[in-house]
């Protein structure tokens, strides 16, 4: 009792009201979030309707199986951090350290599969703004389809290396046993931004990887 | 019966002092004054650049200043009174200070997160200062591409990155009302019976929070492709500049309505309090706001007539644009029929909501003007466009949220301001601004264009009248500045209700004590309760 005292903050009433004000401002922040990625989505949207060969040529070269191997990873953490959600509502600490552990080792593994392939693009001369050298047709509408690819993962990317910030602070919070079965809101907010973050990417794969 | 009437001995004010108290304060009304301070040096920024400008169109010839350093004032102009003064200026001082003591609440949802609002505006407005010191930047508050991002030699990215953070601060203070007016409301107090200056804040935030990102994203995209020329807006990479143009006015069109929708919240205020008579039409009102909210977003092809975009596009803005008039006149009808048959006092808030109701319809009307598709190729570009923004976001926005720091100045402060004084500058400000801006519209209509630092002999008697206007507005905006500093210290002490009005923050004390209330409050009334009031007004605290 005295625990979930203390994580009452002064100006709620109790831990109901607070709890409901801390899951409807993460809900409100994605609406944000939706609406930044929308912007992107709808310049995608615009060029591949203008240039549909040459967005197919584009995504020619990505690496489709690599795509598959991260998105499965990546819906393989969103499985964790839901098993993390469901150990911090039943009380088990030691469980919740592991999921959210097992989680951002899943989120590491993905940014690091992504990094190989921008290491990949940088070598063979396919970053926009960079090095760019490509003598296929299209060469103007693959570069633009590049530049497209690289801004909206990186976006992604950016917000997966959040997601990880916060899911260390929860490890440590977890480990000082600041969160129970009364109080756990933290571990559901960030379980809600790391599904937008998965949900992002269930839309940028077959957009990127399987137009062809 | 004012049982509290007194300053109290420790208030939100007194309680700490030094630096750090304020720096590191939670409380929403510190941080409320934190954004006054911050706005108002904007302000007086952005003036200093429009003076400069006003003193440049005196002549017809080019004389006091480089083509190029007028291109820098007025994109320093915009710049500063859009994004850092006019977008922050009453949801971040007013909303701040007043969403929870007008709900009953001891602060915001996330007070951290509003602390941290102030720190991220307070660094986007440096890195935009820091660009204007290096050199400036020349593209208009617009950003229009390609000339941002392929021409435009000045400080274009130090620029944006400025105007990308400081999106953020409006983005959290969007999300902290939202979720205070949806958890936080004392008991009794429904939805219906809330101050119709919530019903606009709320609308703000949806704008805030829907409209925000998209500029942040078009901004990011600017940068880059300035930076790293990636193609997205380059029409000789496959690019297309006016998909920037759409993803700009998705959110600056809709920001319009974040400058005069809480100005509307602040005029829902004063009109009955004034009045004495309960508001009429409280759920049109209310609802006027939502749809303002939702329709704003529906319309941002009006500024892209001459853009290339499709012709029917074009006329289903149009329409839309006409269709968005309509909550804004329920408004205006509303507050006239308040007024009508009520007690009207002329005291300094009413005579600025007065204004606001004047100027703002005016602002309006020309608005549906620019909205017609044959009247807007004609004056496309041209001062008619600037007086008509002007009287909106100006006489609009500018009067509401002076006549909002009028009214609750005793409240914040818990001093009476000298009232002699703040008729005469709204007096001044009101015969300034028409001054200002009325010849603009004719010069507008015979076909000056906007941004130029030179114009045919034959305009110079509309323009230097507007110069000498301006000048007049200048000094309207000076004199609030003395006599509200002078009243911190030699003020009457306002008491904790000195205008008699309803609404839960004048049932505190003034300055209201850090936690708000004593007790939370308790409602049984619908807001507005005027009719229910005795001979002087007095308010009864249970």
């Amino acid at each position: 009792m005295t625990k979930s005292r203390s994580a009452l903050a002064h100006h709620f009433d109790n831990l109901g009201q607070q709890y409901e004000a801390s899951t409807l401002g993460m809900w409100a922040f994605l609406l944000t979030e939706i609406m930044f990625f929308g912007g992107l989505f709808l310049g995608y949207a615009v060029y591949r309707s203008a240039y549909l060969e040459g967005f197919i040529e584009g995504s020619h070269h990505l690496d489709a199986i690599l795509g598959t191997l991260m998105t499965a990873i990546l819906i393989g953490s969103s499985l964790t951090m839901a098993l993390s959600v469901h150990a911090a509502q039943v009380g088990h600490n030691k469980l919740l350290v592991r999921f959210l552990l097992l989680t951002m080792f899943l989120g590491v593994a993905f940014l690091s599969i992504k990094g190989y392939e921008y290491w990949h693009k940088y070598h063979t001369h396919m970053v926009p703004g960079f090095t760019f050298h490509y003598d296929g047709p299209h060469p103007e509408i693959v570069r633009l389809f590049l530049s497209l690819y690289f801004i909206m993962t990186s976006m992604h990317a950016l917000h997966m290396i959040i997601g990880l910030g916060l899911q260390a602070v929860l490890v440590m919070m977890a480990w000082r046993g600041r969160f129970s079965s009364e109080y756990h809101t933290p571990v559901e907010i960030v379980g809600l931004y790391w599904h937008f973050v998965d949900i992002v990417w269930i839309f940028l794969y077959p957009l990127l990887y399987l137009v062809g | 019966m004012e049982t509290t009437s007194l300053t109290p001995r420790i208030h939100y004010l007194n309680a700490d002092y030094g630096i750090k108290s304020w720096l590191f304060t939670t409380d929403h009304k510190r941080i409320a004054l934190l954004y006054l301070s911050s706005i108002t040096l904007m302000f007086f920024l952005g003036g200093a650049a429009a003076t400069l400008m006003r003193l440049e169109l005196m002549t017809p010839q080019g004389d006091l200043m480089q083509p190029e350093t007028y291109n820098k004032l007025f994109t320093i102009h915009g710049i500063i009174m859009v994004f850092f003064f006019l977008i922050p200026s009453i949801p971040a001082v007013l909303g701040n200070f007043l969403v929870p003591m007008m709900i009953g609440a001891r602060d915001l949802a996330f007070p951290r997160v509003n602390l941290l609002s102030w720190y991220v505006f307070t660094l986007g407005g440096l890195f935009t200062l820091a660009a204007m010191i290096a050199g400036g930047v020349d593209t208009g508050w617009t950003f229009y591409t390609p000339y941002s991002t392929a021409f435009s030699n000045s400080y274009v990215i130090l620029t944006a990155v400025g105007v990308f953070i400081t999106g953020f601060s409006s983005i959290l203070t969007g999300l902290n009302f939202i979720v205070t007016v949806h958890t936080m409301r004392a008991p009794g107090l429904t939805w219906f019976r809330l101050p119709l200056f919530i019903w606009a804040h709320y609308a703000t935030s949806i704008i805030f929070l829907l409209g925000t990102p998209v500029l942040a994203i078009a901004i990011v995209l600017v940068g880059l492709e300035h930076a790293f020329g990636i193609g997205i807006f380059d029409p000789a990479l496959g690019g297309d500049p006016v998909l920037f143009q759409h993803l700009f006015w998705f959110y600056s069109h809709p920001a319009v309505y974040i400058m005069v929708l809480p100005s509307m919240g602040v005029v829902s205020e004063l009109i009955p309090c004034f009045s004495r008579k309960r508001i009429f039409g409280y759920s049109f009102i209310a609802f006027s706001s939502i749809a303002i909210a939702v329709l704003g977003f529906f319309v941002w092809g009006h500024h892209m007539f001459v853009s290339s975009q499709s012709v029917y596009a074009s006329m289903i803005f149009s329409f839309m644009s006409m269709f968005v008039a309509i909550p804004s006149a329920v408004k205006v009808f509303n507050w006239t029929a308040t007024i009508y048959k009520g007690s009207v006092s002329y005291a300094s808030p009413m005579l600025y909501a007065l204004g606001f109701i004047g100027l703002f319809t005016m602002g309006g009307l020309t608005g549906l003007f620019l909205a017609t598709l044959a009247i807007d190729v004609h004056v496309h570009d041209t001062y008619f466009v600037v007086a008509h923004f002007h009287y909106i976001m100006v006489g609009g926005a500018v009067m509401g949220y002076l006549g909002g720091i009028h009214f609750w100045w005793p409240k914040i402060t818990g001093r009476l301001y000298p009232e002699g004084w703040a008729k005469f500058s709204a007096l001044m400000v009101f015969v300034g601004f028409n001054l200002t801006f009325f010849p603009q519209y004719v010069l507008g209509y015979l076909g000056m264009p906007r941004r130029y630092h030179m114009y045919p002999p034959e305009f110079q008697v509309l323009n230097v009248m507007s110069s000498a206007g301006a000048s007049i507005l200048a000094v309207g905006y000076l004199i609030p500045l003395v006599y509200l500093t002078w009243s911190l210290r030699y003020g009457a002490l306002a008491g904790s209700n000195p205008w008699g009005a309803t609404g839960l923050e004048w049932q505190t004390a003034s300055p209201p004590p850090t936690e708000n209330f004593e007790e939370t409050p308790v409602v049984t009334q619908p807001a507005y309760s005027y009719g229910s009031l005795g001979e002087e007004g007095e308010v009864h605290v249970d």
